[in-house]
């Protein structure tokens, strides 16, 4: 855990126990049940609304707390214990990409909603099923917008899109020349495909700008997959103390203790990178780039290996629907291939490392 | 956060440490180190080496942190984060080290009575006397508590028998801090901390030369050997809860709590000698793609474990006690020393393979032995599978598996 202030320490503890209590993994599994087709959860984002969360990296003059990205990293990572389905991961880095952005009012406009939870905002940035370098295809002609954009994570109930086009970085609500079609996946949250026709749309900066934003986006991901994965791995080691197989506990067994020695030892080191590159943005270095691409290689091979090795540890138990294991599995799989996966992002660290 | 007034004092210090690094540490040692010594032995000290190490063993600014009563420095913590800092800044190395700095002066100032510390501190901080350490026996390796030389009470002093292995500098050392049985019917309750002169009669060394070609440690052998009753550290039967307390420092100390950090990162990054020696592609990419990722992955892991040991520092400062992340330090730590390693001899092809003598540069040669000593990193110290087993019990709570 990275050294925090008493703000942070309080709230990770209150996210804790809202997790906990209103927002356990049962909640989520309640959710994807009723297959509402929101994909995430209108009451448990109500209370992070109340609860100020979703105006953690909002300025103070629109309505925000101005915490930082550590304290919304905090936040994000004690809901991604739980799988609990808020848009927090989305509304953050679209929340910054307007008030790092050159529309003054737009900032007066929007922010003081988002802070405040009233406004879902999304980031609306990958052309196909595979984050990369290409180029964007959407245009902006006469301030009005055109392109599709695909697998927008929380695209089925955005009001509000932060859309990257060939030239920067543009802010479209929904409404006219806005339309989406829902992409049902395996981790049974929002994505859906949005085609912008002729949208009106505001210019929040270049394409410098749109780097910044999917680099935050990148780390705050990162945060639910170390909350995931510590909540995984618990859940294994637990499991391993209580299962009774040849007379005696699984925990007895010294090659599953390896096997959990180096899951624990990979969930350490992801710990840093993770946490590392939070207080990277909150101190404005120049190396954010790198510090989300060595956290986001790092968390998806981690939580693969715990999310996998959760389903093999729990035997015949974890491959049922009705274990959490399945739930985990298939979130892990859609985070590690969100904002690049490990393979992109390792590339791309040696680019930036010159080689 | 530390406070205004903490910060000023440091500052404070700042300004000492660098007028006294000015007027003490001689120009022409600028940039050279004395690291390797504990594994090839100790070379003739030229005067400014010497002068070196008598300057500062006479300030004890080579163990900062221990108490001036004792000949230590008797800095805080942060002090001796900035004295570290004035060193590097002006290419100073810390001559006084080993094993007495790393794990027996620790240990002994926890545990010695005041005679013994009295005897023993002062000489390792002015690297005077040099230790090595007793512990592993031929039957007693990752089984440590097997160990069997025993030490029969005869009075006034124990007759010690048996034979230790793997005695690190046993062949340089002075005096050996060593576990020995004092009592056959308890496992670990029957083993002592006993301090022994190697030049006492009935010690016998021979060093064992290693894959690497060089000879770090030996094998000691005692005989009748006569050990005074005030060498004893601690009580009878307490030698085990005092000999683990002591790998706590040496794991510290072997993972990177100790400057072997600054080791890792020393030298060339691989992907540095990987575009020298293999060459890039047309936009500056290593040409072989498959070297290339996993040279990535490497680095990557390097970063990630500088982020952790940074993390478990600050941790421990203000949790006041020791992280959970430390327990992974030093798989992790000998984990990225050997991958560095062989990612060095592939990059390098045959000519990362050279033994000795002509055609092969200097680094070439050292990247051959770095290579084989490395593989001593995952077993010394604990091995690799001991790390897991704590892991696994001590911090995850898994139920022993005898």
């Amino acid at each position: 855990m990275a050294v925090l202030n008493d703000e942070q320490v309080m709230l990770r503890d209150m996210a804790r126990e809202w997790a906990d209590h209103e927002s356990p993994v049962a909640a989520f599994r309640r959710l994807r049940n009723a297959a509402t087709g929101v994909g995430h959860d209108p009451q448990a984002w109500n209370s992070v609304g109340q609860m100020g969360w979703a105006g953690v990296v909002v300025p103070e003059e629109y309505g925000g707390s101005a915490f930082g990205y550590l304290s919304l990293g905090l936040v994000i990572e004690q809901l991604g214990r739980n799988l609990s389905a808020t848009p927090l991961a989305s509304t953050g880095p679209a929340a910054t990409a307007i008030a790092m952005g050159e529309d003054e009012g737009a900032k007066a406009e929007w922010l003081p909603r988002i802070a405040d939870g009233s406004v879902i905002a999304t980031l609306a940035i990958d052309e196909g099923p595979v984050h990369g370098d290409q180029a964007y295809s959407a245009r902006v002609e006469d301030g009005r917008l055109s392109g599709t954009k695909a697998f927008v994570a929380e695209g089925d109930g955005a009001a509000l899109f932060v859309v990257a086009a060939t030239d920067g970085l543009y802010l479209v609500a929904d409404g006219e020349g806005v339309s989406r079609r829902t992409r049902a996946m395996a981790d049974a949250r929002s994505h859906a495909d949005v085609v912008f026709d002729g949208a009106p749309a505001i210019r929040l900066g270049g394409p410098e700008l749109t780097a910044a934003i999917v680099d935050r986006a990148t780390i705050l991901i990162t945060a639910e997959m170390l909350g995931m994965a510590e909540a995984a791995f618990a859940t294994t080691n637990d499991y391993l103390k209580t299962r009774v197989q040849f007379g005696q506990p699984l925990s007895t067994f010294q090659a599953l203790q390896h096997r959990m020695a180096k899951q624990f030892t990979e969930l350490e080191l992801m710990r840093s990178v993770v946490e590392g590159a939070l207080e990277a943005i909150d101190a404005g270095r120049s190396d954010i780039d790198q510090t989300a691409s060595l956290a986001k290689a790092v968390a998806s091979e981690t939580l693969k290996l715990v999310s996998r090795e959760m389903v093999q540890l729990h035997g015949g138990i974890g491959m049922t629907d009705e274990h959490d294991a399945g739930l985990y599995l298939k979130r892990s799989a859609v985070l590690e291939a969100m904002w690049g996966n490990a393979a992109y992002h390792r590339d791309r660290f040696a680019r930036l490392n010159g080689y | 956060m530390a406070s205004v007034a903490a910060i000023d004092e440091t500052e404070t210090f700042r300004a000492e440490a660098r007028d006294w690094l000015a007027a003490n540490f001689p120009a022409s040692l600028k940039g050279t180190d004395n690291a390797m010594s504990a594994i090839d032995g100790p070379s003739e000290e030229t005067a400014d080496q010497r002068a070196w190490r008598e300057a500062i063993g006479e300030k004890g600014w080579g163990v900062p942190i221990w108490p001036r009563q004792y000949g230590g420095g008797g800095l805080s913590r942060a002090e001796a984060r900035v004295l570290q800092e004035e060193m590097a800044r002006i290419g100073a190395y810390n001559p006084i080290g080993g094993m007495g700095v790393m794990m027996f002066g620790p240990t002994l100032l926890e545990y010695g009575t005041e005679a013994q510390k009295q005897e023993h501190i002062p000489a390792i901080a002015k690297g005077e006397v040099r230790w090595c350490q007793g512990y592993s026996e031929p039957g007693a390796g990752s089984d440590l508590a097997a160990l069997q030389t025993f030490a029969e009470d005869k009075g006034d002093h124990y007759l010690v028998n048996g034979q230790k292995t793997w005695t690190s500098g046993g062949q340089w050392a002075d005096k050996c801090f060593a576990l020995v049985r004092t009592d056959k019917s308890k496992k670990h309750e029957g083993i002592s901390f006993l301090l022994i002169d190697m030049d006492a009669p009935g010690v016998e060394v021979k060093p064992i030369r290693l894959i690497s070609g060089s000879s770090p440690f030996c094998e000691t052998f005692f005989t009748n050997v006569k050990v005074p009753k005030e060498n004893l550290v601690g009580r009878e039967g307490e030698g085990w809860t005092i000999g683990k307390r002591l790998l706590q420092h040496e794991r510290s100390s072997l993972s990177g709590g100790g400057g072997s950090a600054g080791r890792l990162l020393a030298g060339k990054p691989v992907s540095e000698l990987a575009k020298e020696y293999r060459g890039t592609d047309g936009e500056g990419r290593l040409a072989d793609t498959d070297l290339r990722s996993r040279i990535v992955r490497h680095e990557m892991d390097q970063r990630a474990f500088m982020m952790t040991l940074r993390r478990a520092a600050l941790e421990a400062k203000t949790n006041q006690g020791p992280s959970a992340a430390t327990s992974i330090m030093k798989n992790v730590g000998a984990r990225i020393t050997q991958d560095k390693a062989e990612l060095g001899i592939e990059i390098m092809g045959m000519n990362g393979l050279g033994w000795e003598g002509e055609g092969f540069s200097e680094a070439e040669l050292n990247q051959t032995r770095t290579w084989l000593w490395g593989k001593a990193v995952s077993i010394y110290g604990g091995s690799s599978e001991i790390q897991n087993n704590v892991i696994a019990k001590r911090i995850l709570g898994m139920l022993d598996h005898q």
